[in-house]
């Protein structure tokens, strides 16, 4: 390391904070507090919109109608979230470079038919997953070949897939036709659930990692203690809330038997979301990630391979979406022309930005895909709770598939202008 | 002064296509000395810049670094004889903080994971070596930072890897008066550790203010190589920008560029 002799010039500025006091000052509570302010101010919102959007959306649909606050109701609307959101994180990885994968959702519904008919033709679940984890893959290679290499824009790349994709799709399931699922496994990940007991030692795991994670941070960033317990305490009270409403029995009052527990979809999106963070956060590949996508000259000066970056980051867009699409087949135990067609990409995308990820790359984490998830698949879930109404005098029947494309349509919109404010006001 | 050049180009030519852009250009750069390299838009300098870091290949001419004859291929093999160039645009990552921006591409690696406290007080004391101390903190985003502490940042990433000789161009083009004041600050500082320090600048007070030496570029030619005493007058460097001669200084005929 260089070491320059520290001249003593006369005009070094006095009385502002110089000298990284910052990073040697322990902050207290209140200017703590007072720092996220100034931040918000500056237009970092992060995934604040989104938390306000999911509160907001709670409080008039519980409102609103009398079944959306049920057992039965909630553990379904984290069951139709939980694809949207795995799809949304393989987008995130594209949307960090600043690229669009608007092919994601078919490369879901391929793999999703891939795994389908292998497990149709008795295949073993793991060379099952084997081959399907290597098509989704394939899939990404292909797109990231195009795009990397070739320099294509993605979003022509991607477009261009979409089509072929989804031509691949038809043509493995047969037009018309749908391919059943009958291993008990993967009919599992989504439609079943974990013992009530698990779903509290999960529950408990849980807060234990928050409160870690954020203390961990707190030594590092110097922020007050105070502040770790306050956050630690407000999950564990939303955990274990949540687990105690999917404790309860859900099953219909007819029903033979009960049905009680976390569903596994809900710990095994946190291990991703988790994997992922980690990669993001933690690893030499997710900060040269971060750097292509903040400014891809500075990276390629600074020796950063882009074109693998780039290239890998496809990649992992790929697996995800895949995994994504055997969520989709798991949801309804089949595989048709549909899966990971009709909204499934726009809502992902959709995910991904309403949860604060940037669309012009180098701004977002991997927890935002589930906080966009979780508004974009509470409004569907809750207009067709609410059902026909009629305000002021007009019949309107909030569950009709208009309805819910607009509202969806118009969150996206409200999401990409505070992105775009955002923006105009940090730069 | 006295010291022998670290760095020296000799004869160099480069042309693109028919356009001859440097003619037998001799260029040296001193350690612990600060040469401001100038000359008007098109005399050449950036080519110059370019061809010393690998960046063109030259027609004719030699590198030698150290005293040793050097052949540098690529920005790679420039970066490695310690040679670092801070380019206009800074390439500075704007959504990544200052110490993500200055061990970008070389991060430091603890059980294969980012080592964020040793790299952390590593550019914390990087800074506080150049002075700069209008830093809040060390994980301030560069997008949060002003255009004078984003030079400063880039200035760093340049010497924190033992550099022998830093390249800046035009470093205050784009700063008000303070901020250039703490720029060319840092600038005299870093020769004073013993650097070798090219200014490219096309202010003329800038050059003055802190280069011992002058390199003035007249259409692809040499004008003049000389120190900077106190009796240099902002008129001769501009003399020599604008005619590549002053006095009985500068090229013999210089509209014919001989």
């Amino acid at each position: 390391m260089t070491t320059i002799p520290a001249s003593s010039s006369a005009d070094e500025p006095k009385g502002a904070l110089g000298d990284f006091a910052l990073d040697s000052q322990r902050q207290t509570f209140a200017s703590a507090l007072a720092d996220s302010r100034a931040r918000l101010r500056a237009g970092e919102l992060g995934s604040l919109p989104a938390i306000l959007a999911i509160i907001v959306l709670v409080v008039i649909f519980s409102l609103s109608s009398g079944t959306f606050l049920t057992a039965l109701n909630f553990a379904n609307f984290l069951e139709q979230a939980a694809a949207v959101i795995v799809i949304a994180m393989a987008v995130t990885f594209v949307l960090l470079l600043g690229e669009i994968d608007l092919a994601a959702g078919y490369t879901a519904g391929v793999t999703a038919a891939v795994l389908a008919l292998r497990l149709k033709d008795g295949w073993g679940l793991v060379p099952t997953i084997v081959i399907a984890a290597a098509v989704a893959l394939l899939l990404g290679l292909w797109t990231g070949a195009l795009v990397a290499k070739l320099g294509i824009p993605s979003f022509v790349v991607t477009l261009a897939n979409f089509l072929v994709f989804q031509g691949i799709l038809l043509i493995l399931v047969k037009e018309g036709g749908s391919v059943r699922i009958e291993n008990g496994v993967v009919k599992d990940i989504v439609g079943a659930s974990i013992s009530p007991g698990f779903s509290w030692v999960i529950g408990v795991l849980g807060i234990a990692g928050v409160g870690l994670m954020q203390y961990r941070q707190a030594q590092r960033s110097g922020a007050p203690i105070s502040l770790v317990a306050v956050k630690t305490v407000a999950a564990a009270v939303l955990i274990v809330a949540v687990v105690s409403v999917l404790n309860r029995n859900r099953a219909f009052a007819n029903a033979v038997a009960e049905q009680r527990g976390m569903p596994y979809v809900i710990p095994l999106v946190l291990v991703i979301v988790l994997v992922l963070t980690f990669v993001l956060n933690r690893t030499r590949y997710g900060r040269h990630l971060m750097a292509v996508g903040g400014n891809q000259e500075a990276a390629r000066r600074a020796g950063i391979n882009v074109v693998r970056i780039r290239l890998s980051a496809f990649m992992f867009c790929g697996l995800l979406a895949g995994i994504g699409g055997a969520f989709l087949a798991s949801r309804v135990n089949s595989v048709d022309p549909n899966t990971g067609g009709n909204d499934t990409l726009l809502l992902a995308v959709g995910a991904a930005v309403i949860g604060g990820t940037s669309l012009f790359g180098g701004q977002g984490r991997m927890m935002n895909a589930i906080l966009g998830g979780l508004v974009l698949a509470l409004i569907p879930n809750g207009l067709t709770l609410v059902g026909k109404r009629e305000p002021f005098g007009w019949e309107v029947d909030f569950g009709s598939s208009g309805v819910k494309f607009i509202c969806a349509g118009l969150a996206l919109m409200l999401a990409a202008s505070v992105d775009a404010i955002s923006r105009k006001r940090t730069s | 002064m006295t010291d022998a050049p670290i760095l020296e180009a000799h004869g160099v030519n480069k042309s693109f296509g028919p356009v001859h852009v440097l003619h037998d250009v001799d260029f040296r750069v001193y350690p612990g000395t600060v040469t401001a390299l100038i000359g008007d838009n098109g005399a050449g300098k950036t080519t110059l810049i370019k061809c010393i870091t690998g960046i063109y290949p030259v027609d004719s001419g030699e590198f030698r670094f150290e005293g040793k004859p050097v052949h540098v291929s690529g920005p790679k093999d420039v970066a490695e004889l310690g040679i670092e160039v801070v380019y206009q645009d800074l390439a500075l990552c704007e959504n990544l903080d200052i110490v993500q921006n200055l061990f970008l591409g070389r991060e430091r690696l603890k059980y294969g994971l980012l080592d964020e406290p040793s790299m952390e007080q590593a550019a914390r004391d990087t800074l506080a070596s150049l002075s700069v101390r209008t830093v809040k903190s060390v994980r301030q985003k560069v997008s949060s930072l002003s255009g004078g502490q984003r030079q400063t940042v880039a200035i760093a990433k340049a010497v924190l890897w033992n550099s022998k000789v830093v390249l800046l161009d035009e470093p205050t083009a784009a700063l008000g008066v303070a901020q250039t004041k703490q720029v060319l600050d840092l600038v005299r500082r870093l020769a004073d550790a013993g650097l070798g320090v090219v200014l490219i600048s096309h202010n003329m007070n800038d050059v003055l203010q802190v280069s011992d030496r002058v390199c003035a570029m007249y259409l692809g030619r040499v004008a003049a190589d000389v120190p900077i005493t106190s009796d240099t007058r902002r008129e001769f460097l501009v003399e020599l920008i604008t005619a590549g001669r002053s006095g009985d200084v500068g090229l013999l005929n210089a509209a014919e560029g001989v």
